[in-house]
């Protein structure tokens, strides 16, 4: 028999205006097990705590309850108050009669009652609970970044910065990701790649940081401080440790190839960097394209490498990278104008998607910054911006908001301006979202200085005619019918989650939200965690968000890298599923329940283990498994049947 | 030295486990050379008052297999209780409750209307209904009175062991024999089989996936039944996982899903809800209707996740309160 101290807490008159505390006490004195009890106003401050302290030593107590509030509040104060005496801590547990009894209920007689046996379940709980030991492993103070824009880079540097050693893993062959891609910036209009040049070049030079370029994570083990990362190192056809980028079979490539940077507006060749500033800024050979992969002939770029970098007997390589946390930084994808036959369906080819206009609006862009149509190459004169497409339209599209297209809208139509002063700027748009540092006055700019025409309402209907394409809608203002015959219409198409982000998740054991955005622990208190831990999140793969806020995300998500980092150690807290393998067939049921992978088949052994550190202790397995053998610690079924018996009987 | 006195005794049961003592075969004759059968209504005549004549704890062992049914069955197991040192629930029926079990899902009236005037083969036309008194040419006839539920042994009267099975292996029936006559029995109260499920010794445990899933549940009767793959992973109900082992796989071996004969796992109080925890973890989905629509395929639920286990499921009473 256990001896139990039991400490009954009047919390002011939260619970004894209820409650009849001294009631309770009396009819608990002589319960089995029951070696102590006394109540007290409250029990959580210094005298309550040390009232618990005191008697745990001088009666040698090996079980506490203390019935109070929540054991969500109180818990871990209690646990402590026990530990720091020498009990073990999960040998203590709340009797909730504050949330569960007294503040839901009115009748003293019944809620006295009630709270009685609340009490009595805790004590035969007490009765059968294990000592246990927090769960404890290493942790590998390395961490992989998963997507090289701008997000990755910053969370890459900051971790590195800090001392830690990172993985950088970017599918391209170059970091940078779309941010490179942009003309200048909203809303200080600075060009954007000299503000983040800089910063791949660190990423490069940064001797913590290995640069996987042109790479993909194939597969993912392993948990918390302990992953265990598969990447595939796509075969690039250059050696590049030979390679010093020095060009030449750039140059000479007869295979001209749509390029992917420049939005399709221009070529590359068909071995490549994507724009001159890469990083790593070496090529790689496109195979699909290449003439000598097509015909077996050419070899120009082979014949000509003075460093005899060319490689045609590349393959694809896999990399094993140990790790102890991963950032996911993803990023996006517009939504594709092939989705939206409402507006052309991409066929118009004066109908161009945001990027694309950052590719013409780009001085070291196709047009060399002179804003071109793409269609014959002339200056337009009427340009429409269209915002909320597909975004901010749950019946056809998405419902959600894509955040940035407010404002690079405002941009694009202001540097237009900048451009072709003589021309005339129309934003059709649903609301002006400007909720950004400097972001109202930007657009106040751009609306007043700048005379950008806002027009509220809906895109109805747009069409080509005789070179122009034509756009009608509604100005809701004005309530009058709009037609413009514009030279160039640009489309703020939806923010989507980069290609691969399913699959990604999956890999990562991940939540995916109903947008397709990878879902955060909390949405306000734990906004850079994903639900696994260990795993993190950056960038717009979260949810669309515009440079600042992918910087700051970035640097949080490092910071709570580090702050893993920071300790020898993991801790975990040991109320988890075991099983007991006298009683475990293997018949394997658990294992597909459990949502945080943390079971497996011993088939061996023909029992199920269980990775201590993965196992939230959520008991889905204790539900699912059909003979017994999982457990939860100190919440058993034998522990459950003792306290419906102690309250039934 | 006398023999050490056995008794064989019968319930509501179908007589497979007095086969399951035939079974044994030759096996059979050391055990009858060791001991003194003082009761075993299918081979041996004695009477209730053989029984009544010896004094208490005489008996070594009873095996009573059979659920408990009637008034005379518990005064007979109340009487072995008395006369035996050690009683042993023998087979699913006396262990669970057995098949006879369902018939806690009707009333006693409704059993016996179907039974006696409703059933098509019945020929009644006077409408007698069995009664515990019948005056029959001006004398009474006394019949034992059929009791309103249906109870495994252990609900009437103190178990000292049970050797599960419909019916019972001969090897495990060997075995409990051996122990009681070397005196080698383990703690009372023990389940004389082994602790863990049907899994672990399942001829098909490899061709199981790592991760169990069902999208679908079929049916033994309308389905194809694979003859080396693991049922439930090919959505055929099988109690394998919750159910005892120690059956030899009979039924397995005979390209046939576990039904649960042996009861449930060592701790297990109730096979049938445990069973249905696990199916319920495992259907292929997310989506509450669709769950749903996928559970609904199964059509007995009762006699299917309960088929041996009725009267000893978590005190669930289907029988209607009116009784």
């Amino acid at each position: 028999m256990r001896k139990i101290g039991v400490f009954v807490c009047h919390c002011g008159i939260n619970i004894a205006g209820t409650v009849d505390v001294k009631a309770v006490v009396d009819l608990l004195k002589d319960y089995p097990g029951v070696a102590y009890i006394q109540d007290y106003k409250y029990m959580c401050s210094d005298p309550g705590q040390n009232l618990i302290k005191t008697k745990i030593k001088e009666l040698n107590l090996d079980g506490v309850v203390v019935a109070a509030c929540s054991p969500t509040l109180h818990e871990a104060t209690f646990r402590g108050a026990s530990e720091s005496v020498g009990l073990n801590p999960y040998r203590t547990e709340i009797a909730n009669i504050r949330e569960q009894c007294s503040w839901v209920h009115h009748d003293k007689a019944a809620a006295t009652a009630k709270a009685q046996l609340i009490i009595k379940a805790a004590i035969e709980k007490v009765k059968l609970d294990e000592e246990l030991q927090p769960v404890k492993v290493p942790i590998t103070r390395r961490a992989m970044v998963i997507g090289g824009g701008i997000a990755g880079i910053q969370a890459a540097l900051s971790i590195a910065n800090s001392g830690y050693e990172v993985v950088l893993v970017e599918r391209q062959s170059s970091i940078g990701g779309h941010m490179a891609q942009l003309s200048e910036t909203f809303p200080t209009l600075d060009c954007s790649q000299c503000i983040l040049t800089p910063k791949m070049v660190e990423v490069a030079q940064h001797h913590k940081i290995k640069l996987l370029a042109y790479a993909t994570v194939e597969d993912v083990s392993g948990f918390v401080g302990n992953f265990k990362v598969k990447i595939k190192q796509k075969a690039r056809y250059v050696d590049w440790d030979k390679c010093t980028g020095c060009g030449i079979c750039m140059e000479k490539c007869p295979v001209k190839v749509p390029s992917e940077f420049d939005e399709e507006l221009a070529n590359r060749k068909a071995i490549y960097t994507p724009f001159p500033q890469a990083v790593p800024n070496k090529p790689v050979l496109d195979s699909a394209h290449c003439t000598y992969f097509k015909t077996g002939k050419c070899q120009i770029c082979k014949k000509l490498c003075p460093f005899d970098a060319i490689d045609y007997t590349q393959t694809d390589t896999f990399i094993e990278e140990d790790v102890g946390a991963i950032v996911v930084a993803t990023g996006y994808e517009l939504y594709s104008l092939k989705s939206l036959p409402e507006y052309g369906g991409g066929k118009i080819v004066d109908v161009i998607d945001g990027l694309t206009f950052e590719r013409i609006l780009s001085a070291s862009g196709p047009y060399g910054g002179i804003v071109r149509r793409p269609s014959d190459g002339q200056v337009p004169r009427e340009v429409v911006f269209i915002k909320c497409v597909g975004s901010r339209d749950p019946e056809n599209h998405f419902p959600y908001c894509s955040k940035v297209c407010c404002m690079y809208t405002t941009k694009h139509a202001m540097l237009y301006k900048h451009r072709v002063p003589e021309g005339q700027a129309y934003v059709f748009y649903m609301d002006v979202r400007a909720d950004g540092k400097g972001y109202e006055e930007f657009y106040q700019r751009a609306a007043t200085e700048d005379q950008v025409v806002y027009l509220r309402g809906k895109v109805a209907k747009l069409y080509r005619e005789n070179g122009k394409v034509v756009v009608t809608g509604i100005d809701t203002l004005s309530n009058r019918m709009i037609e413009i015959k514009a030279d160039l219409v640009v489309l703020a198409s939806a923010i989507r989650p980069a290609a691969g982000i399913t699959e990604l998740a999956k890999l990562l054991k991940i939540g995916i939200d109903q947008n397709g955005f990878l879902t955060e622990a909390h949405p306000k208190l734990r906004p850079v965690e994903s639900l696994t831990a260990g795993v993190y999140l950056a960038g717009c793969a979260q949810a669309p968000r515009d440079i600042p806020d992918a910087v700051a995300q970035a640097a949080g998500a490092a910071a709570m890298v580090t702050t893993l980092f920071a300790r020898d150690y993991l801790y975990h807290e040991p109320i988890i599923a075991g099983v007991n393998t006298d009683l475990c067939s293997g018949c394997g049921i658990c294992v597909g329940v459990c949502p945080y992978a943390a079971r497996s088949l011993n088939r061996s052994k023909g029992v199920v283990e269980v990775n201590e550190i993965l196992c939230e202790g959520c008991g889905a397995c204790v539900a699912a498994c059909p003979s017994g053998a999982a457990q939860q610690k100190n919440l058993t079924d034998e522990q459950i049947h003792q306290m419906i018996k102690a309250i039934l009987t | 030295m006398t023999k050490p006195k056995v008794a064989f005794y019968w319930c509501a049961s179908c007589g497979g486990c007095e086969e399951a003592v035939v079974d044994l075969a030759e096996n059979i004759l050391p055990v009858i050379a060791a001991v003194e059968i003082v009761l075993w209504p299918v081979a041996l005549d004695f009477k209730r008052q053989d029984i009544e004549d010896l004094p208490d704890g005489a008996i070594l062992a009873s095996f009573i297999n059979g659920a408990i049914r009637t008034t005379e069955q518990e005064e007979m197991v109340q009487l072995l209780r008395c006369k035996s040192q050690i009683v042993i629930a023998f087979g699913s029926c006396a262990q669970l409750g057995g098949i006879p079990g369902l018939a806690n899902l009707s009333t006693r009236e409704t059993l016996l209307k179907t039974a006696y005037l409703t059933a098509p083969s019945v020929v009644n036309p006077e409408q007698v209904l069995p009664a515990q008194r019948t005056i029959v040419d001006g004398k009474e006839l006394e019949l034992p009175e059929l009791q309103s539920e249906v109870r495994a042994l252990d609900q009437v009267i103190a178990v000292d062991y049970y050797v599960p099975g419909c019916a019972p292996p001969p090897d495990l029936v060997q075995q409990a024999l051996t122990a009681l006559l070397e005196n080698k029995l383990p703690p009372k109260g023990t389940v004389l089989a082994p602790q863990k499920a049907l899994c672990e010794t399942c001829p098909r445990k490899d061709t199981k996936p790592d991760i169990l899933k069902i999208g679908a549940i079929k049916r033994v009767a309308e389905a194809p039944i694979p003859t080396d793959k693991c049922f439930l992973a090919e959505g055929f109900i099988c109690l394998g996982p919750a159910t005892r082992g120690g059956c030899g796989e009979r039924c397995i071996r005979a390209n046939m899903p576990c039904e649960g004969c042996f009861g449930p796992i060592e701790g297990v109080t109730d096979q049938g809800a445990k069973f249905l925890g696990a199916l319920s973890s495992l259907i292929d989905s997310t989506d509450e209707q669709e769950i749903e629509t996928i559970l609904k395929t199964v059509l007995d639920p009762a006699g299917k996740f309960y088929m041996f286990s009725l009267p000893r499921s978590l005190g669930v009473r289907f029988l209607d309160k009116s009784e």
